[in-house]
């Protein structure tokens, strides 16, 4: 019963995701987005997953065959899993995990090794530039991704993220600003998303890590990014926006899975809108925005918040 | 090339092979690097695909019919290429061009230098990763691509210019476009400035990257904004001023520093000093002829070299002729601006890391079927 929720989660989220990023895209750039398949577009997203499974896997001559096979399975299989742990509502989540977190983020960096096999395998210096910079990339920022989330572990003393949902009867976003911003940047360069989309930038690597993929390869590719952009989202609304609490609906111990999707789609509302603004940084401006000042700042906030709580 | 066997400590790089076929590379140029890791030893421009023979075929067609080619040499600053090469046929056979076609060469070409350095400013923004700019530059380019539609017959290889004048006059609806394309340029450049110039990213990634200095330029011939960029004062249409350029109150834009934030603040208020000479040109625009009387239909140039240079978007732009005697060139020589400014990318991107290459790419403003020809 879990597995599946998830499993329509993830193919919904990507179908929403895929649809909403295109149309707001067009209308950042003065155009409509997809406007023929369904009203306004709405089936687009249907006809492409249709088109990217019927399509031929190519696979180069002189690729690593089955690590080349693997990496995009193994970037998509493992996604199902953080979302078992995400208390929706009061009553919607599969398990309660008490180290929900680190077990979220256990898994979500296992994307890492796919994208670092993907990028070798394909036999490409575009690719394996893109999987270096990936690897890089995502190890450096969960560093103070995670010391930001830990200053809110300390507060409430709990890796549950049901615990700390319980926990905010002011959300942490006021209590706890500094860590929000962190992991909000955090949150950008862990889901590869622009500005901080080096592994694929598109006008240095052609297409990064995921150049020599066709067909569904490249879809479980971009699916998998989509579910981290999911989870990410949602570990920053039951973190720092108090999770599904709201205003009472009716049912509210099921309903409040309204105002989590809400909130979280509102953060990925957030990374759409950043990635069709703004330009790509440059490799060793990412490094440098990650140890020099998001490091020292999240050290310095978790150190802050230490000292408090023990007051 | 082999590649595979240095025996030094070069045997630790590898070659990265970028275009022809590359997002960022507009076109097909291509280019060899040697990398080590994300830096750029010896960056190699390779040329050749999309060599079209021009000036040879140029040695074979009576020089005026060699018109058509020059536009398609820069397909975005083809008006400029007309009116260097009509103004060296007339130079050449002695033509006196009437006042009004000088004044709408200039307000065309000005207006193309515009489109250019929209099209640029666009698709250089999409090189560093912003995908929206270049959206809103084409959506006011193709103003410009409309109105001249209407007056010259086509988009971008413009036909315009003919020895003596130009093939059509403008008309009051043109002019009208051409004023209200001004101001809703005008009021678009402080969003563009917020948006795109303000963004603290863009700065970052454009700001001491690929430094050059005067001497630099003066060793490779680069001309154009990018010289501008170091501080030197050259523009031809103010250092030789030729047409009617002499008669408009312009500036020069010229920034200190040479690297490719300079260049890029040169091309954007270039955008602002050429409204300026086309708002002029439509103020002061005299009535009569735009064609000369008695332009020859087999135009014979006299024995003897010709040589006519103008500005063009990306630089100086030559054209040589030389001439037998008869209505056939023996040799024409075009000099264009990009194959230079190309010329310096191995001194240019030595010691860069990859993304930067594209930066300092970008900053050249190259077009490739002016490279190769």
């Amino acid at each position: 019963m879990a597995v599946i929720g998830a499993a329509v989660l993830i193919f919904g989220n990507a179908l929403v995701m895929g649809y909403m990023e295109r149309k707001l895209a067009g209308h950042y750039q003065r155009r409509t987005g997809p406007m023929e398949v369904g009203f306004h577009g709405i089936l687009q997203l249907v006809a492409d997953g249709i088109k990217l499974m019927a399509k031929q896997l190519i696979i180069p001559a002189k690729a690593d065959k089955p690590l080349f096979m693997l990496a995009p399975i193994l970037s998509f299989a493992p996604v199902f899993l953080p979302l078992l742990v995400i208390p929706f509502s009061d009553r919607i989540q599969a398990f309660d995990l008490n180290v929900g977190l680190l077990f979220m983020l256990a898994i979500a960096s296992v994307n890492v090794l796919a994208v670092l096999m993907g990028g070798w395998a394909s036999n490409n210096k575009y690719s394996m530039f893109g999987s270096f910079r990936a690897v890089a990339q995502s190890i450096a920022y969960e560093i103070p991704m995670l010391l930001s989330l830990l200053a809110i572990v300390f507060m409430t003393n709990t890796f549950s993220l049901r615990g700390v949902m319980e926990a905010q009867n002011v959300w942490f976003i006021f209590l706890q600003p500094v860590a929000f911003l962190i992991y909000l940047v955090c949150m950008v360069a862990e889901t590869n998303r622009a500005p901080f989309d080096l592994p694929e930038a598109e006008s240095e690597l052609t297409a990064g890590f995921h150049t020599e993929y066709s067909g569904m390869g490249f879809s479980l590719f971009m699916m998998a990014e989509y579910t981290h952009m999911l989870i990410a989202s949602c570990i920053a609304t039951v973190f720092f926006l108090g999770g599904s609490s709201g205003f009472p609906l009716p049912y509210f111990e099921y309903t409040g899975i309204i105002w989590f999707l809400l909130k979280a789609y509102a953060f990925m509302f957030f990374l759409v809108w950043i990635r069709w603004t703004f330009p790509r940084t440059r490799f060793d401006q990412l490094m440098n925005l990650c140890w020099k000042y998001l490091l020292p700042f999240s050290l310095v906030n978790l150190l802050i918040t230490v000292v408090v709580v023990k007051l | 090339m082999n590649v595979d066997v240095f025996e030094d400590e070069r045997q630790h790089h590898f070659v990265l092979n970028m275009g022809p076929q590359h997002p960022s590379t507009h076109g097909v140029l291509r280019i060899l690097l040697e990398m080590d890791g994300e830096y750029v030893l010896d960056p190699q421009p390779v040329l050749g695909y999309v060599h079209r023979c021009h000036e040879r075929m140029g040695e074979f067609k009576p020089a005026k019919a060699f018109m058509p080619n020059v536009a398609r040499m820069d397909y975005l600053g083809a008006l400029i290429y007309n009116q260097g090469y009509a103004m060296l046929l007339e130079r050449a056979a002695g033509i006196e061009v009437p006042k009004r076609a000088e004044y709408i060469r200039v307000i065309t070409s000005e207006l193309n230098r515009i489109q250019s350095h929209l099209l640029w400013y666009g698709a250089y923004l999409l090189d560093l990763g912003a995908f929206t700019p270049i959206m809103y530059t084409f959506d006011d380019r193709e103003h410009i691509l409309d109105m001249l539609e209407d007056v010259c017959g086509s988009r971008l290889t413009y036909c315009y210019s003919r020895v003596g004048g130009v093939c059509k006059d403008i008309d009051d609806k043109f002019i009208e476009r051409a004023r209200a394309f001004i101001e809703r340029l005008r009021s678009r450049f402080p969003m563009y400035e917020d948006l795109v110039n303000g963004n603290v990213i863009v700065q970052k990634r454009m700001q001491n990257v690929g430094e050059y200095t005067p001497e630099l330029c003066a060793r490779f011939g680069v001309t154009g904004p990018l010289l501008r960029a170091t501080g030197v004062e050259y523009d031809l249409r103010k250092a030789e001023p030729y047409s009617v350029y002499s008669e408009f109150d312009f500036e020069i834009p010229t920034e200190k520093k040479g690297d490719a934030w300079a260049a890029f603040n040169v091309r954007f208020r270039e955008m602002e000093q050429s409204l300026r000479i086309v708002e002029q040109a439509l103020d002061k625009l005299p009535d009569g002829e735009v064609m000369a009387p008695k332009v020859p239909k087999k135009l014979k140039l006299p024995q003897g070299d010709y040589n006519c240079s103008v500005e063009a978007p990306r630089g100086e732009l030559s054209y040589y002729l030389v001439s037998d005697g008869s209505d056939t060139p023996y040799r024409i020589k075009v000099r264009t601006p990009s194959y230079s400014n190309l010329s310096v990318v191995p001194e240019l991107c030595k010691g860069m890391m990859i993304a930067d290459v594209v930066t300092c790419m970008g900053a050249l403003d190259l077009v490739i079927p002016e490279i190769d020809r």
